[in-house]
Order: structure tokens, then sequence, then C-alpha cells
């Protein structure tokens, strides 16, 4: 996928062959191309996209993702990826297609007046607080 | 590269919090590194995959991760094959709609292993060669649409209790792995508790095909953590690629399933169950480890059949493989 729109490209510099930008030697002048950051806030963390830069190479780009991601302490890693090698998918169609999902979901499951009526077929009560829970839908492990 | 710190210090190095974050990366001989390495691991730090690891942890990661993706590729064929005989449209979709998370995972995980250096062909060459292995629960066949209940509410229960204590895994990826895999758990969780309170609230038949599921699968649940260990002696817990010994997680499935169990009406098969108040666990009759070492050495009832399922699943979609690794063509 292509991002000349996002590419500064000096109108009298000659257009590099893709592939070729990672080498100074044949790097045409006055080509700044924007790098998205990602960084890691600490040990362990996911990396999360925090924002992006504009340099002529991956090597500048880590050093102003560091002055702009990294100054203050609050990584621990960063990542920069150029923005024409990110390749995006937003249709909607296909991320969020308009059907009923719901079994998909915890909330597609609603047991309580199920539970109700097997307690009282069964003639017994609610479990104590003791037993817990495993439904984790505090941790939306898909949708950080 | 140029190292970003050296061009133009935010601190003095010296008022640094520490000389290096990641001491063990460094070239330093063996030893010292190592050590670095354990005081990171056992502090809580988290490891990620270019960092340096001995090779005693790489190969105890790769395996401990192996062999859950193993666990989640072999353990949708017993679902599978409920898919078609589901009682109802949205069951079906449902069922299917856990198939996929289950092979997801599986995808997941087999990355995870990738990064610490084995490829996935031989992965696969190693399962179906006996090499590797799976849970003992999906060595079973499905008797019965209760079974799909069972398995889903408490096969997936069991699994996940282990599963959650993994988020905190010592090995980065893995962790945040297990993030997404217990968020999806979750919901299987649900839909086979539905499932099961379904057929509690159904005919005597129903109830009794739970019962008989229930009877079938407990043995194998109560196996499937694993016998007694010695914690002082598991690597995989003094590393914290795990968090916790199998007996442990097994107290922790009795003491937030036996409850629901026993309010639905279902009878445990298990005549010594019982929780002992003055030694703060359950006691319950010995599992049958001998079935447990039969079973997770593919001679179970149903191993053969299922990797050979998966044999013939391998043969017929390499086809698709030899495409994607394939030369490209010179464009016409």
């Amino acid at each position: 996928m292509t991002d000349d729109g996002n590419r500064m490209i000096d109108e009298g510099a000659p257009v590099p062959p893709p592939g070729d930008l990672d080498d100074p030697s044949r790097r045409p002048a006055g080509v700044l191309e924007p790098f998205e950051v990602f960084r890691q806030e600490k040990d362990g963390d996911p990396m999360r996209h925090g924002g992006n830069v504009l340099a002529p190479d991956p090597e500048l780009a880590l050093h102003y993702a560091r002055e702009m991601f990294g100054r203050r302490g609050e990584s621990v890693r960063l990542w920069v990826v150029r923005r024409a090698d990110i390749n995006v998918l937003e249709d909607l169609d296909l991320l969020q297609p308009p059907l009923d999902r719901s079994f998909k979901k915890p909330g597609g499951y609603v047991m309580r007046d199920k539970l109700a009526a097997a307690r009282s077929r069964a003639g017994t009560s609610k479990p104590g607080a003791r037993a817990g829970s495993h439904a984790t839908t505090d941790r939306r492990g898909g949708a950080q | 590269m140029t190292d970003p710190l050296a061009l133009d210090p935010v601190l003095p190095p010296r008022e640094r919090s520490e000389p290096s974050a990641r001491r063990w990366n460094e070239d330093l001989p063996h030893d010292e590194r190592f050590e670095h390495f354990e005081a990171h691991v056992l502090g809580g730090g988290k490891i990620e995959p270019n960092d340096w690891m001995p090779d005693e942890y790489r190969t105890a990661v790769l395996r401990f991760v192996e062999m859950h993706a193993n666990s989640e590729l072999m353990g949708v064929l017993p679902e599978r094959e409920w898919i078609m005989r589901a009682p109802t449209l949205r069951r079906k979709l449902a069922l299917t709609s856990k198939v996929q998370d289950e092979v997801g995972h599986a995808q997941l995980l087999y990355r995870v292993a990738e990064d610490l250096g084995k490829s996935r062909e031989a992965m696969f060459d190693d399962l179906l060669a006996g090499k590797t292995k799976f849970h003992n629960v999906f060595h079973y066949p499905t008797e019965t649409w209760a079974d799909i209940g069972i398995i889903a509410w408490l096969v997936d229960a069991a699994a996940i209790v282990a599963q959650q204590a993994l988020r905190d895994s010592s090995y980065g990826p893995y962790a945040r792995t297990m993030q997404k895999i217990c968020w999806e758990e979750s919901v299987h969780i649900m839909h086979g508790r539905d499932v099961v309170v379904t057929l509690v609230n159904g005919t005597p038949a129903q109830r009794a095909i739970l019962q008989d599921a229930l009877n079938r699968w407990w043995g194998p649940l109560m196996q499937m953590h694993g016998p007694r260990s010695d914690r002082t002696k598991d690597r995989d817990l003094h590393w914290r690629i795990k968090a916790k010994t199998s007996e442990e997680l097994r107290q922790e499935f009795l003491t937030i399933y036996v409850p629901r169990l026993l309010e639905l009406g279902l009878t445990i098969p298990d005549p010594a169950l019982r929780f002992d108040a003055g030694a703060g666990e359950w006691r319950y009759t010995d599992p049958d480890w001998n079935e447990l070492r039969t079973v997770v050495t593919n001679h179970g009832p149903k191993s053969q059949e299922r990797l050979e399922f998966r044999r013939l699943n391998r043969e017929a979609t390499a086809w698709v493989r030899a495409a994607i690794l394939a030369e490209p063509r010179a464009a016409a």
C-alpha cells in the first residue's frame, strides 16, 4: 500500500525505488517520512501506539521518538515503523458486521431465571460468595 | 545503529536509576549474565523474545507453550463433531464460534512458540509422531450433546483456572497472549453453563444424559492439572513461567465449581469429595494417575483417531502452505 500523500518529497529529487530508503548513500536529500511510534510503558506491557514523528530514516526516527516519548522516563521500549509499511483494514462490513453475534459475548447468556428454575427444581440454594467468579468480563483482552 | 542514549543523555549515567535496565543482555561472562537474568525474572520482570535467555529457560517456555498450543488445536476435534448435531441454530453458531476461537488460540500460541526457535512444521511433526503431548481431556469421545455442555463449562473452567495464573507469566509474549485467550474462554464457559442449565431444566432424559456426562468427565477433569508436585523442584514455577502448582489449580477449580454443580442438583461422582474446613482444602478420591499417563501418551480411547484426523487434514491442506511459500512468479 503506498502512501505518497504523507511523504514530503522534494519535487526536484528523484523518487527512490522502494527498499532503498534504508541505504543512506542512495537516499535523496529532503525526503521526510512519517514513522509511527509504539511505546512500552513498563516491562511486560504490550506495545501501544504513542504518536508519530517525521524523519528521513528509522535511525533518526528513533532519536526523535526518544525525544518525544522517552524524555520523562515514561517508556522502557520504543518501536518506530514507517507509516507506508502499515497496512490498514477499516471496512466496517468486515469488522462490525450488522448481525446478531451476542453468542460470542458474555452478555449473550442470561441465566438468572434458568438458574432460579433449576434451584427450585433441585431444592437447593444459591452458592455463597466463596464460589468466586470466572466471568472475566473486566479483562477485554481483545480490545486494549 | 547508534544508541540514541549515546548522543544526548537525559541524565548523566551515574544519575540513571540503573546502569542498564537489562543487564543480562550485555556481553558478560555466562554466569554473571545468568545471575542478572535470574534476579530479573525472580523479581517479577518480563522476558521478551529478543532478550538473552538461558537455553534451559527457552526450552522450558517452548515446551509449555507448545503443549498448550497442541491442546488448543486438538481440543476442537471433540467439539467439532457436534457442530452439525447442535440442537438449535444459535447453539450451532455458538459452538462454531467456540471452535474458531480455539483454533485461533492455537495460532496465537504457535506464534509465541515459533519465536522461541521451533518451526511450526517441526511442532506438527512432533505432535503427529507422538513426541509432544496434548491435554488428557481431548483424548476422550463425546457421546451426547450433554458432553458439549460439560466440556465448554467445566473443561474450559479447569483450563481457565490455569490460564488466568499465566497472565502473569515471566515470558512477556505468553502473558499478553493469555489476556486475549482468557477473555474468549470466559464466554465459552458461559455458553457451556447455559447448555448445562438448559438441560437441567429439561426432561428427565435430558437430566439423565447430563448426569451421565458428568460421571464420565469427572475423572479426566480431576486428572487434568496433573499429580501433586514439589513446589521447590518445579523449574517452571521457579522461573515464573507458571504461577501455581497443579494441586493449587485443582483446589481452586473445586472451590468455584463444586457449589455450582450442587446448585443444579447434580451428583458429583466422588463419595469422598468434601471440603475440610480445618485444613482449608478439598478432600477427594485420588485421581487415577495411571489413566492420565496412559491417555496423554496417546493411548486414550480417541487418541489415534484424532491424530489421524489431524494427519489427513494436514495432507489435504499441504497445497495451501505450498502456495503461500512458493516463490512469486514473474509478473505477466
